[in-house]
């Protein structure tokens, strides 16, 4: 446990002391143990690595971390040996000690365990040179992989608090709003809204107390960037939110986090309970007279929670319903007091602004989106992943530098950012330099950061009715234009998938979606209609062809679709039969088989696994 | 006071009104489904919007919540207006397609049934405007129905749907039904009536004998008020 810190002098001389106590020379075995590296069984990896260890009574001469996510999940496992930042992925569960006896121990590289850069087909050795990371800027989700989210040693070993202790102690409420404007720091969560304004609000703001709330409800799916840092950095974003309560005037801090995110409420908590121990959270922090205190509160997993208004309901104990917002939260938010809301990425941005400066953190990014910006890259992309790189960099550098392309040598076909409420953004404009504003030009949006990658086979009829499906299911039932009015939209885009769409379906979608967008109460139900929209924007010749031609061009809308054998191509090897559930592909050896349509279920199977390419879809 | 412009008619206001309430005092008509004088404003039926403009910016709100501000200029029948109007009314009648109310207020705004729209074949005339959770809540304040679920699914009932041990039988929430969805059976000779499940015995007028109030419903009355019961037990008109 550790010993109350009274001052910031105390804090630098705590920092230089677990500084000098670490031997930058020795060596050091990182394991990312993110959620995702989690789930390809990375604990077993951990436990053995601690047995070998133990058993070569190297516990003591080798350093070994276990932290969150880095960020480049399609390789997990991933093991990082400093100090040369050798770099092993998709490590085999039982390779520990293969690791520490050739590679920890005598320097020898382990061939099979590097990365290949598929573009050049080398091998890459150390983690800075591999694509993926070279290209990005990991401002603040690079820390990630410098400590172990349950230390907070490790936090302050790389200078964590720092920021706390010149703000507490240097610097008045004021200058540090000024300087967070003057950053233009703008609200990672989705809005973009500037957060210095937003802060500056709150201060001046009639009503005691004031509250900060920091918003963890990430429920876009496929985007877990927010939960990436409370897991492998929560005494970041904790920093943040103490800076931020300082300058607004506010002693009481609530994290609303999603409870189907266990391991980001575990370390968050951890954080939490070790910030109060050290005096960083709690009465008179750093001596400074001020005093602030946060806790946790876990959603119950509604995603229009993440709504402001709505997630203020639920704080209260109420069902998650937002309310119109003709007055601001910063005036009246939680418990009608003011309230200022921030999500995870904007308050982990804090610390950088006041231990950098405003100028230097403006120096990153647009005219006027400034900063890094973390995404969640995921789909039909090589390198799933979480990316951080400058505002303004274009979506071609993201998807196919750092992303590593579409796999299987397909094509790229459109880019869905900011989640179920953001829109699909097609080839033509790849070299879009993503920022907030940017992306809104062109019917999409920031959001929190999520960006889905879609190929040739991916429908764009069908996409729209999966958001849109999406939307149906997490609409909180308020009001009814998205309460009913996104369902009616949802059912004519199943119809159309399903081959019964009418002549005017897409007028009329257009139309709702108007409609939807002026009537509907709150965020999530004016953004509803984005997905509809941005794909008949951009993908209308689609919509048509479901339509008047009852095809559909990707391959993908069953009830349109049948699958058959190239005979020219098949070879006969007998696999797709193999594969076939219902027995639809049969054939004889060498010979060209055929799929019999009455038992097909176009589940996809024989596509996938014929090696000759010789099943159609058309 | 504030000055503002409705309909291209110029009206003064107090501050702090909403624009549906400055409306309605001058006399201008403005369609709501989830609105009554005794409640809190909600918001959901959508109905109400209005189109405004401050400066150079338009537009939509919701009235019945947003009040007015000085040299606000409103819009109540624009065509942004209109639009989410006649989407709103569709949405509804495919909802409950059996619901009066809404085929007469459809009627009277001319919106005719979207026939893209397959109307629901459950029966259900709720339309979700909150009335009569909000009158329980806040006017009857014993809280014995609220919603369950969310979006499609969204129902008003007592929690878990099991008979309300804190329902006390008054019947605010059928009479402040808009579509007739909240059943209230009571017995030809008025001696019982049964609501959310259960049933509640009346209480006779001590003078005139005509049965008119659950004794549930005076119970809690009594004890709310310090009232004492047997002061309650004679009817209104009796009184």
């Amino acid at each position: 446990m550790m010993s109350k810190i009274e001052s910031f002098d105390e804090l630098k001389s705590l920092q230089e002391r677990l500084k000098a106590g670490r031997d930058p020379k020795k060596p050091c075995v990182t394991i990312c143990v993110g959620t995702g590296c989690l789930a390809y069984g990375t604990q077993k990896l951990v436990d053995n690595f601690r047995e070998e260890l133990a058993k070569r009574n190297l516990a003591e001469k080798i350093d070994f971390r276990t932290t969150g996510c880095h960020g480049f999940c399609e390789r997990g496992p991933m093991v990082i040996i400093s100090p040369e930042k050798i770099f092993y992925q998709r490590v085999g569960l039982a390779d520990a000690g293969e690791i520490i006896d050739k590679t920890v121990l005598k320097g020898e590289v382990i061939d099979r365990l590097l990365y290949v850069d598929p573009a050049t087909g080398v091998k890459v050795v150390h983690e800075d040179d591999v694509p993926f990371y070279k290209k990005q800027t990991r401002l603040v989700f690079g820390l990630n992989s410098k400590v172990d989210p349950e230390s907070m040693e490790d936090y302050l070993a790389i200078g964590g608090y720092s920021a706390l202790g010149k703000a507490l102690t240097g610097m008045k409420p004021e200058a540090i709003i000024q300087e967070v404007i003057k950053a233009n720091l703008r609200g990672r969560g989705g809005g973009g809204f500037p957060a210095g304004w937003k802060w500056d609000s709150t201060r001046k703001a009639k009503g005691e107390p004031k509250y900060i709330v920091c918003n963890a409800d990430e429920g876009d799916p496929g985007a877990y960037m927010d939960r990436s840092l409370l897991e492998g950095n929560p005494h970041l974003v904790l920093e943040g939110m103490i800076i931020g309560a300082y300058a607004i005037g506010s002693s009481e801090g609530y994290i609303y986090v999603r409870n189907e995110y266990p391991l980001a409420v575990k370390n968050i908590n951890t954080a939490i309970r070790q910030a109060r121990e050290a005096g960083l959270l709690g009465a008179n922090i750093l001596g400074s007279g001020f005093s602030f205190d946060v806790k946790i509160n876990r959603g119950g997993g509604a995603f229009v929670c993440g709504e402001s208004s709505a997630l203020f309901a639920s704080l209260e104990g109420r069902a998650g319903e937002p309310r119109a917002k003709y007055i601001h939260a910063t005036d009246k938010g939680l418990y009608d007091k003011p309230t200022n809301l921030n999500n995870v990425e904007t308050w982990a941005n804090v610390p950088f602004i006041i231990d950098r400066g405003a100028d230097w953190y403006a120096g990153i990014g647009t005219e006027n989106s400034k900063g890094t910006k973390i995404f969640s890259l995921v789909g039909k992309i090589n390198n799933t992943g979480l990316v951080e790189v400058p505002m303004g960099t274009t979506l071609r550098e993201i998807v196919f530098e750092i992303g590593g392309g579409i796999p299987d040598g397909l094509k790229f076909k459109a880019i869905q950012t900011g989640g179920p409420s953001g829109g699909c953004i097609p080839e033509k404009y790849l070299d879009l330099r993503v920022d907030f504003d940017e992306l809104t030009k062109i019917g999409s949006m920031m959001g929190s950061g999520g960006m889905i990658v879609m190929d040739e086979r991916n429908c764009m009829v069908d996409v729209a009715r999966y958001f849109t499906n999406f939307l149906v299911s997490e609409s909180c039932g308020k009001c009814v234009p998205c309460r009913e009015g996104v369902r009616r939209m949802r059912d004519i885009l199943v119809d159309i998938a399903d081959g019964k769409g009418r002549e005017g379906d897409v007028e009329l979608l257009e139309k709702m979606s108007a409609a939807v967008i002026d009537g509907a109460l709150c965020a999530l139900g004016n953004s509803a209609p984005n997905p509809v929209l941005s794909t008949i924007r951009h993908f209308r010749d689609e919509y048509k062809a479901h339509i008047e031609e009852k095809r559909c061009p990707a391959g993908v809308c069953k009830a349109l679709i049948t699958y058959s054998v190239d005979a020219e191509k098949c070879t006969g090897c007998m696999v797709c039969s193999k594969v076939c559930p219902t027995g639809a592909a049969s054939g004889e050896r060498k010979k060209a088989h055929t799929i019999d349509p009455a038992k097909c279920t176009k589940c996809g199977a024989c596509r996938e696994s014929c090696k000759f390419d010789s099943i159609i879809v058309k | 006071m504030i000055n503002l412009t409705i309909d291209n008619k110029k009206i003064e206001a107090e501050a702090g009104q909403t624009i549906l309430a400055v409306a309605r005092e001058n006399g201008i008509v403005i369609p709501t489904l989830c609105s009554h004088e005794s409640l809190e404003p909600s918001g959901a039926c959508r109905l109400c919007v209005v189109e405004i403009k401050h400066g150079k910016r338009t537009r939509v709100v919701t009235s019945c919540l947003y009040t007015v501000t000085e040299g606000l200029t409103v819009d109540t029948k624009s065509e942004r207006v209109m639009a989410v109007r006649r989407l709103v009314l569709q949405l509804l009648l495919a909802r409950c397609p059996e619901s009066v109310q809404l085929r007469e207020l459809a009627g009277e705004m001319g919106v005719a049934p979207e026939p893209r729209f397959t109307p629901d074949k459950d029966n259900v005339k709720c339309i979700l405007c909150r009335m009569c959770v909000r009158t329980c809540e806040k006017v009857v304040g014993v809280s014995a129905i609220g919603f369950s679920y969310r979006g499609m699914e969204k129902t008003v009932c007592t929690p878990f749907k099991e008979d309300s041990a804190t329902c006390i039988g008054c019947g605010a929430c059928a009479y402040v039904c808009p579509t007739g969805h909240i059943e209230m059976e009571t017995t030809a000779t008025d001696d019982s009536r049964t609501i959310w499940g259960r049933t509640f015995k009346m209480q006779a007028c001590k003078v005139c004998g005509r049965y008119f109030a659950p004794e549930d419903q005076l119970t809690y009355i009594s004890e709310k008020t310090g009232v004492p019961a047997e002061d309650l037990a004679v009817c209104v008109s009796c009184r």
